[in-house]
């Protein structure tokens, strides 16, 4: 199953629909709570990063028994040096973003923290692309 | 595991309900349908939050009490009241005579359900630091609530306060003071006078235990009639014996917004009504909404002062209640007394613990994510054939909810008028059959009287 979402970039208001569907097909086809968590926070960081940082954006998400596979591509400034962003507190956040509550620089060290699966690949001043995959078999 | 069937305290009456879908359309998880004319409750999905009662123009919702008469079952019958009773009476009536009123009606004891907030207020804290970890901890006070995070947001359920509410709490006592006393507990029946049916549905099957410890539940309403009654037939009412409430100032606002919220520290939130608590936990369960320490949640706009079976308007309520809390404040300054039921703490804090909630979702499609994705897939084909105007005409609130009924086998594609004038127009439906469908879902009375009136003018 698959679905498309358009991210606009400082849209803050209307971020989070992406996650907010994913998160009812989720629970429409009984994955584990606990799972469905991570994969929504991931998911709804992402969007905030799109907001806070390109001009345009939008999700890929494939559902499949086994796995969510979500691709968040982004055209914007891309990121300088990937390794530093993977860095907790680290933040490129405009004073403005931060002033929104947002831009601790959580973001990309949190979607790692919550998928099964990430990479990340982005060319400055084109955009970066974000790919996560999370597995809905609980391993327990 | 297979889960208990869920009690609810709310009930078609076939023979008023004329399948209006106003009930239908109100229904905040989209728990109603449409059938032969009439509504049908899912009962998996109900949370008896009282929204179809309170929009149902010809009272066909009912909302299920014990007979009045079953308290004379029982010798010592005691009548706990919420702090929302006195709020239904104007200020010219006082505390006592309501309670007068109340042993007039044949109730030996007459107990305030929030003595019990005020051992709760202190457990709860205590509860807090311990559980410090777990942000935001959700109050388990409103069952409407527990209910809704039960079927509707399960990985949240976890989050919910494992301490019974006031009633539990203020029964638990009431049975145990009585016992002390030597009375059989055979003798003794304890009636809970409820706002709400949500409590009615709790009492009867609780979450988190095996029985509750009410006996019994009347309606507000009907307690409401006969006590006014009295009072304005100017009953001689014996108040000289009768005292005032002790418990706190502050727990008579207890079950109005922020009357939980206020009395805790670090960052509490309240929220009431039922579509605003379903925003708030959609945030929540995302991460949307962090760094919350407590969170008071209630199904009815303005808490139980607008509890569905309350007859005052919610915000009279509200101010009456503010201003006897106020009042009472002043009482206790010059009256120092002490809520007896804080003596009983050391035996609550070891019977106010709820097992273990569970969650019960009812949003999955199929206990298999394999049946369940493929029925997903077929749900959104059928719903991109739907016009998404959400009319109601197939007896469903929403095109997404029929498309999920279509594939669960409780709905046809062609329950949808759209599709049927689609399917007459190119001949793969009759219009006898068309009309049979309609009739299947409205009843026979929905078209018969326009097909009498086209007979009578022929």
């Amino acid at each position: 199953m698959q679905f498309e979402y358009k991210i606009q970039g400082g849209d803050f208001a209307n971020a989070g629909t992406a996650s907010s569907n994913v998160k009812k097909v989720l629970k429409q086809i009984n994955v584990d709570a606990k799972i469905i968590k991570r994969i929504v926070v991931a998911l709804y960081e992402a969007e905030i990063n799109v907001c806070a940082h390109a001009f345009l954006g939008k999700v890929m998400v494939n559902i499949t028994p086994e796995k969510i596979e979500i691709d968040v591509i982004d055209k914007g400034p891309g990121i300088q040096n990937i390794d530093l962003a993977m860095e907790e507190g680290f933040s490129t956040a405009s004073p403005a973003v931060r002033e929104m509550g947002f831009g601790a620089g959580m973001g990309l060290p949190n979607i790692k923290r919550n998928t099964d699966e990430m990479q990340i690949e982005s060319e400055v001043n084109k955009g970066t692309s974000l790919r996560f995959v999370n597995y809905l078999i609980s391993s327990i | 595991m297979t889960q208990k069937a869920f009690h609810h305290a709310l009930k078609v009456d076939n023979d008023l309900c004329y399948g209006c879908t106003h009930c239908m359309t109100v229904c905040p998880t989209e728990a109603i349908r449409v059938r032969n004319g009439k509504a049908i409750i899912y009962e998996h999905k109900c949370i008896d939050c009282g929204m179809c009662f309170k929009v149902c123009p010809v009272q066909a919702i009912k909302v299920e009490q014990d007979d009045f008469s079953t308290i004379f079952n029982y010798k010592h019958r005691v009548a706990l009241y919420p702090s929302t009773l006195p709020g239904q009476f104007d200020s010219e009536f006082s505390i006592k005579q309501i309670i007068a009123c109340l042993h007039e009606l044949g109730f030996t004891d007459v107990f305030e359900v929030e003595h019990g907030a005020d051992f709760l207020v202190d457990d709860i804290k205590e509860y807090m630091k311990e559980h410090s970890d777990t942000k935001p901890l959700i109050s388990s006070f409103c069952p409407a609530i527990v209910r809704l995070i039960q079927v509707k947001f399960p990985s949240l359920v976890q989050n919910i306060i494992t301490r019974k509410p006031p009633l539990d709490v203020s029964a638990l006592y009431y049975r145990k003071k009585l016992e002390d006393q030597g009375v059989d507990p055979k003798d003794i029946g304890i009636f809970y006078i409820t706002p709400c049916a949500a409590k009615i549905a709790a009492v009867k099957s609780p979450v988190g235990e095996e029985h509750s410890s009410v006996d019994g539940v009347i309606n507000i309403d009907l307690i409401y009639n006969r006590v006014l009654l009295l009072l304005k037939n100017h009953t001689p009412l014996d108040t000289e014996k009768i005292e005032e409430p002790t418990l706190r100032h502050t727990s008579i606002r207890w079950s109005l917004t922020n009357g939980e919220a206020d009395r805790f520290d670090g960052r509490c939130l309240a929220i009431d009504e039922v579509h605003n608590a379903i925003d708030f936990l959609e945030r929540l369960e995302t991460d949307q909404i962090t760094n919350v320490d407590f969170v008071e949640i209630r199904a009815c706009d303005e808490s139980c002062a607008g509890g569905i079976l309350n007859v005052s308007n919610r915000f009279i309520t509200v101010e009456r209640m503010k201003k006897r809390a106020r009042r009472h404040k002043e009482f206790l300054t010059q009256n120092p007394v002490q809520n007896p039921l804080l003596e009983y703490s050391d035996y609550l804090k070891e019977k106010c613990r709820v097992i273990e909630i569970e969650p019960r979702s009812m949003m999955k499609m199929d206990e298999d994510t394999n049946i369940a994705l493929n029925k997903l897939e077929k749900a959104q084909k059928m719903l991109s054939y739907l016009p998404g105007i959400d009319c109601g005409v197939c007896g469903a609130p929403t095109c997404q909810a029929l498309s999920e009924d279509i594939v669960q086998k409780n709905a046809r594609l062609t329950d949808c008028v759209f599709m049927r004038s689609q399917m007459e127009d190119t001949g793969s439906l009759t219009h006898i059959k068309s009309i049979q469908i309609m009739k299947d879902i409205w009843g026979d009375y929905s078209i018969n009287k326009v097909e009498e009136d086209l007979d009578n003018d022929k």
